[in-house]
């Protein structure tokens, strides 16, 4: 059941491994790909929304369409695109790095991601179907739940699914790390990227629980009549407020804290040092956990909720900033008398420090409740969301792939077209974003279709344009350099970046059963450990023996299939009840494998010694 | 396995079950005590005794039957649940403020 | 080494659902997932909570509530959350049947309650035209009780399920866990009771 056999067994084989595969190595590609197209499908929109903008008065795409974009874009890069990579990232990493075979659920593993798929194909069909959801990303009410047409209906059945699976991805890396961890991998042993997820796991435990009931308010209100937002009923529409933004809040870093722990291992990996600080770093990185959950009203400043209201939020976001310059600061000291290499994962590493520190100070402006007040809903908040995400998620997540892509793929980046694919992205960013903190202040709001002419906003906004183009640029040729490395590169060897953890001790790529001996960890940055004390590999904390595997299954991807055409029912049945077949078919399918799973029992099977030995070190 | 061992064993096993039937005897008398707060939350409501205290008492009485809930009949007691305790602390921290916000900062 | 071993070994374990990794695994996994089930429930309170005073006509909590059914139903899944703690006793003392036993009469008691709450919904559509759709505090209601009586009748086919499929084999470290977890499960459905019963009931008709 390796690799190679099935590779040479033809396309038609290859699917059918990757639909019915439990390896979280595996899952981790198909996570990037599907984030990866969905990232691309998200940046076209931006540059849609960008050239609908270079100049006044312009009239590129319709004012309806214009709507449908912006919405578009933010769901698409948010749930779509940012989560499902850093999901590749943790499912192709953090086992590998707690020294583990797999993570604690494959089969709920492999279902997490088939929901996102099925999730964020329901919502992009909403393209072709009469309208994509046109109430912005954060989909307010009383706007959304009376939007005409099918498009909010999309964006609530779609958002249910994805949403769900990241529930069932967070829990899994939870229990993988508590439970899973090798012999000698104490809590503070573990690399940061593997911290940063687990807090972000919990992050996510406690957040899309918030998101999922305000979706099925949104859902029943807007198919079956129910009156939680329609105020004329006694309804209330800042209670979707509210819980858009509990789980809002704590998403923002859901997205940032992986990357925090990302950049942390790349700073120490090409300093050769160990991270500075790293009790403050997992200290700081707790914190802003916590204190994610405790900001969320700071996105509804001028909602009227009251002085004492928006005081108390404006104190807790501020204090935010502590452990983010923590962060910063342990960063700075990793590199401080290091023996710095610029590869080009430090290149983005480096760039996102002043970046995302732009963005965290602006942060703190629009965190000064009456201040708020000006700079609410105009483009300075597109700025400043933008510094943060994308001059911290983006960045992070092209550092982290350009690191962690041997182990991935097995093969180096090209660094040569990898600092090409830097600099114009880079430029381009700051062109792009930089420009629009000032537009803002200049009274540009955000979410308008267009601006006039002699309103001094044109010269502005055609910068903002042409940045855009020269990220888009950027992104063109890190695709090309992932087509060039995969048909020109050369193998990697196991430890391309002098590494620290664990992942390094393993061949570029790891065998599906990762670790053939259990490791024995004895100490922080285990790896270097055992390279100091002039090792070749990681000590052992077990004797060779049989290895036991999970067996594939083709169940998760029924049962998203099954939620998606249910999804399809609940809309429909708005116009036709003939369309609650379709919600019967689906749940049908849905229960029926579920059912399947619970009866037939799934054992898994045993990779026996003798075929371990025979295999070498399992390069095969 | 020889005959001694087995009998080790049994005795481990009995030994083990005076241990259950204890735990068993305490949650019984978790029940009992959680169908005595369920019975005076009631009547206080039957009964209208109207003062200033009834909704925070009928709350504490009703926090209390969750805690013999989560720490006798579902275990939090016992060892092992270091990070189940964790988490539903921390599940309940955030839907404590939740409850806050939606009774307080909402519009009327 | 085959999995039949494994997994029926000659002397079972003390805690048989916590003997394999992947028992473990279900543990705190599941422990997880209540965590965010509290977070899902409150979520819904607060929304309950919001909307409760957004009342039509004479349909307020104080005049739909009868708090005879209520008790009944309180009753009924205290009791059950005995019962169910009864059968984990009998699966650590390796006693196969009593848990069959035990878990049967919780899931007659879950049952009787949903029975209830089945009529106690019916009577406010049919007698007092109290429906999802009159009022958001209509809306609120049956959103929070009705999410609670999907998690109950969700937990009835769990169990029975689980009854059923290992009815001929008896309790082995494989299934140990699913039983272990079905009544952690259960027990979370009454601690969601428990504040329902209090808040909305209760509190309702205090006013």
């Amino acid at each position: 059941m390796s690799n190679a056999i099935v590779q040479q067994r033809g396309i038609g084989a290859m699917i059918w491994d990757y639909i019915t595969t439990v390896d979280h190595k595996k899952i981790a590609h198909l996570y990037l790909v599907a984030g990866g197209l969905f990232f691309l499908i998200g940046g076209l929109e931006a540059l849609i929304i960008r050239i609908q903008l270079m100049q006044p008065d312009s009239n590129f795409i319709s004012a309806g369409l214009y709507n449908e974009m912006i919405t578009m874009h933010g769901t698409t890069m948010i749930f779509l695109a940012a989560m499902p990579l850093i999901f590749a990232l943790m499912n192709a990493v953090v086992p590998l790095q707690i020294g583990a075979r797999d993570v604690a659920f494959p089969f709920l593993n492999s279902l997490g991601f088939w929901l996102f798929l099925f999730g964020g194909l329901l919502l992009n069909v909403s393209w072709f179907t009469g309208g994509a959801p046109d109430a912005g990303w954060t989909n307010y009410a009383p706007l959304s739940s009376t939007s005409p047409g099918h498009g909010v209906d999309y964006y609530v059945m779609g958002l249910q699914i994805a949403g769900a699976g990241t529930l069932i991805g967070g829990i899994n890396f939870l229990v993988t790390i508590i439970n899973m961890r090798a012999p000698g991998m104490t809590y503070m042993r573990m690399p940061l990227f593997t911290w940063t997820t687990f807090i972000t796991s919990v992050l996510i435990l406690f957040a899309f629980p918030a998101l999922t009931v305000g979706l099925f308010l949104m859902m029943f209100d807007r198919m079956f009549g129910s009156a939680f937002f329609d105020v004329t009923a006694g309804g209330n529409a800042i209670i979707w407020e509210h819980l858009f933004w509990i789980f809002g809040h704590p998403e923002v870093y859901i997205l940032i804290l992986p990357v925090f722990g990302a950049f942390s291992d790349i700073f120490s990996t090409f300093s050769k040092k160990r991270l500075f600080g790293y009790s403050a770093m997992v200290f700081a990185t707790v914190l802003i956990g916590f204190l994610g959950f405790m900001v969320w009203a700071h996105h509804m400043f001028t909602v009227g909720l009251g002085p004492i209201a928006n005081s108390i939020f404006a104190v807790s976001t501020m204090a935010i900033a502590v452990p983010t310059g923590i962060k910063i600061f342990n960063w700075l000291f990793t590199m401080w008398g290091g023996s710095i290499k610029l590869s080009v994962a430090m290149l983005w590493a480096l760039g996102f420090i002043p970046t995302f520190t732009i963005g965290g100070m602006t942060g703190v402006m629009l965190g000064s409740a009456a201040a708020d007040y000006q700079y609410h809903d105009t483009y300075f908040v597109v700025a400043h969301f933008h510094y943060v995400i994308v001059g911290g998620t983006v960045f992070g997540l092209f550092a982290a792939m350009h690191y962690w892509w041997p182990k991935m793929f097995g093969k180096v980046l090209n660094e040569k077209l990898g600092h090409l694919g830097f600099w114009p992205f880079f430029i381009g960013f700051h062109l792009t974003f930089f420009i629009q903190h000032f537009l803002g202040l200049m009274g540009m709001p955000r979410r308008y279709w267009t601006y006039f002419e002699g309103q001094g906003l044109a010269t502005g906004n055609l910068i903002s344009t042409i940045g855009a183009f020269l990220m888009a640029i950027g992104t063109l040729v890190f695709l090309y350099n992932v087509v060039y490395t995969a048909i020109k590169e050369p193998k990697a060897s196991a430890d391309p970046w002098d590494g620290r953890t664990l992942e390094w001790s393993l061949p570029s790529a790891p065998p599906f059963y990762n670790f053939k001996q259990t490791p024995l960890v004895r100490g922080l940055d285990p790896l270097w450990i055992e390279k100091m004390e002039g090792r070749k590999g990681i000590t052992p904390a077990e004797p060779l023996g049989d290895i036991h595997m999970p067996n594939g299954s083709i169940l998760p991807f029924l049962m998203s299939m099954g939620l998606f055409i249910a999804g399809f029912g609940f809309i429909y049945q708005v116009d036709n009840k003939l369309w609650f077949i379709a919600v019967a078919v689906g749940m049908g399918l849905f229960f029926a494998s579920m059912f399947t799973r619970s009866f037939k029992d799934d054992l898994g099977y045993h990779i026996h010694k003798e075929d371990l030995i025979e295999k070498g070190d399992g390069k095969e | 396995m020889s005959e001694r061992t087995e009998n080790v064993s049994r005795h481990k096993l009995n030994v083990r079950k005076d241990e259950n039937k204890e735990e068993m005897v305490q949650q019984v008398i978790t029940f009992a005590l959680m169908i005595l707060f369920t019975l005076i939350a009631f009547s206080m409501v039957i009964l209208d005794i109207s003062s200033y205290f009834i909704k925070p008492i009928l709350l504490l009485l009703a926090g209390v039957q969750v805690a013999f809930q989560l720490f006798y009949f579902m275990h939090m007691k016992n060892k092992g649940h270091f990070m189940p305790t964790v988490i539903m602390f921390g599940g309940m921290t955030i839907a404590l403020a939740t409850i806050i916000t939606f009774t307080t900062i909402i519009w009327w | 080494m085959s999995h039949d071993d494994v997994l029926n070994p000659k002397h079972m374990p003390h805690d048989p659902e916590k003997a394999t990794l992947e028992g473990k695994n279900k543990f705190v996994g599941f422990w997880m997932f209540l965590g965010g089930e509290t977070v899902l429930f409150a979520s819904l309170f607060g929304t309950y909570l919001a909307l409760s005073g957004s009342t039509s006509g004479d349909n307020t909590p104080e005049n739909l509530f009868g708090l005879e059914l209520v008790f009944i139903m309180t009753m009924l899944l205290l009791t059950s959350s005995l019962t169910s703690v009864y059968a984990m006793y009998h699966m650590k003392n390796h006693d196969f049947k009593k848990m069959q036993l035990w878990l049967g009469v919780t899931v007659l008691l879950g049952l009787g309650f949903l029975g209830c709450e089945i009529y106690e919904f019916y009577h406010y559509i049919h007698e007092y035209g109290f429906t999802f759709r009159s009022s958001a505090f209509g809306s609120g209601f049956y959103t929070l009780v009705g999410f609670h009586g999907g998690h109950v009748l969700f937990g009835l086919f769990w169990i029975t399920s689980l009854m059923i499929r290992n009815q001929k084999r008896g309790l082995n470290l494989y299934n140990a866990p699913k039983f272990y977890i079905s009544s952690l499960y259960w027990h979370f459905i009454d601690v969601v009771w428990v504040f329902i019963f209090t808040v909305v009931y209760l509190l309702g008709k205090v006013g």
